[in-house]
């Protein structure tokens, strides 16, 4: 499990990488949120090219982020995902709440 | 429909042990032959499964034990036992709701509709103090092989 966060102007990204599971979300929450707190970013990017596995863990992760950016009016931005991860993430009706761009 | 092959494993309820559940049960399907699609598929589904009895049978506290059992049948299939002992589930339709959670905050209440959508058969048991068992089912497709 990684995360790497770039900040640019108004943007926030996240590149996850590895598993996203019930074990592995709290890290990754916590960063994430983290530099959303510090930068107040207008667009969260969650960048899932290297996540390899991922469970409705995943999902919880993404909706919690979205609830937090709601508050301040920011978007959110999904990229890179895998078709398993993809398949995870329509599945859950994702594409309501974020823009989302497979791999 | 006989059977091929059998395991079993007992684990602690922590939260490292989703990964080491997936891993080993991938490892064990991976004797039928499916495609990675199907492995994905299987090692999801086991992830919600043991997530659940984690998080919701034994409410996060690392006590307590997961019963998993394996079987893989010569029609290639897979069937897949998780039991926990734990607190057992008031009413199991509506725990199995997509989008239901009884807990709020990060879980996003997809467990049983993702062990649903891809897997061919589930089926939940649960007695209130007792405990639950889920056994899912997943049929592996035949592949053609070079020899014919």
């Amino acid at each position: 499990m990684s995360v790497e966060i770039n900040v640019t102007r108004e943007v926030v990204t996240a590149y996850l990488g590895g598993e996203i599971d019930h074990h592995t979300a709290k890290e990754m929450r916590e960063t994430i949120d983290n530099a959303v707190e510090l930068n107040m970013p207008t667009l969260l990017v969650l960048d899932f090219k290297d996540v390899s596995f991922m469970d409705s863990s995943g999902i919880g992760l993404v909706m919690g982020r979205y609830r937090n950016l709601m508050k301040t009016g920011a978007e959110l931005h999904i990229m890179g995902a895998p078709p398993n991860i993809y398949k995870m993430l329509k599945l859950a009706g994702i594409e309501r709440l974020a823009k989302l761009e497979g791999r | 429909m006989q059977l091929k092959n059998k395991f079993t494993m007992t684990l602690i309820a922590r939260s490292t042990n989703e990964s080491f559940a997936r891993a080993c049960i991938s490892a064990f399907a991976s004797q039928l032959d499916p495609t990675i699609e199907e492995i994905n598929d299987i090692k999801t589904a086991v992830s919600e499964a043991v997530t659940n009895c984690i998080v919701h049978a034994y409410k996060e506290k690392a006590i307590g034990k997961i019963y998993i059992t394996a079987i893989l049948n010569d029609n290639n299939s897979i069937k897949i036992t998780i039991r926990d002992k734990g607190c057992g589930i008031e009413n199991v339709a509506k725990a199995m709701e997509p989008l239901y959670t009884s807990i709020g905050g990060e879980r996003a209440g997809l467990g049983f509709a993702v062990m649903e959508s891809f897997m061919d058969n589930v089926k939940v048991k649960s007695v209130v103090g007792r405990g639950t068992t889920v056994t899912m089912l997943k049929k592996i497709s035949p592949r053609i092989s070079v020899n014919g």
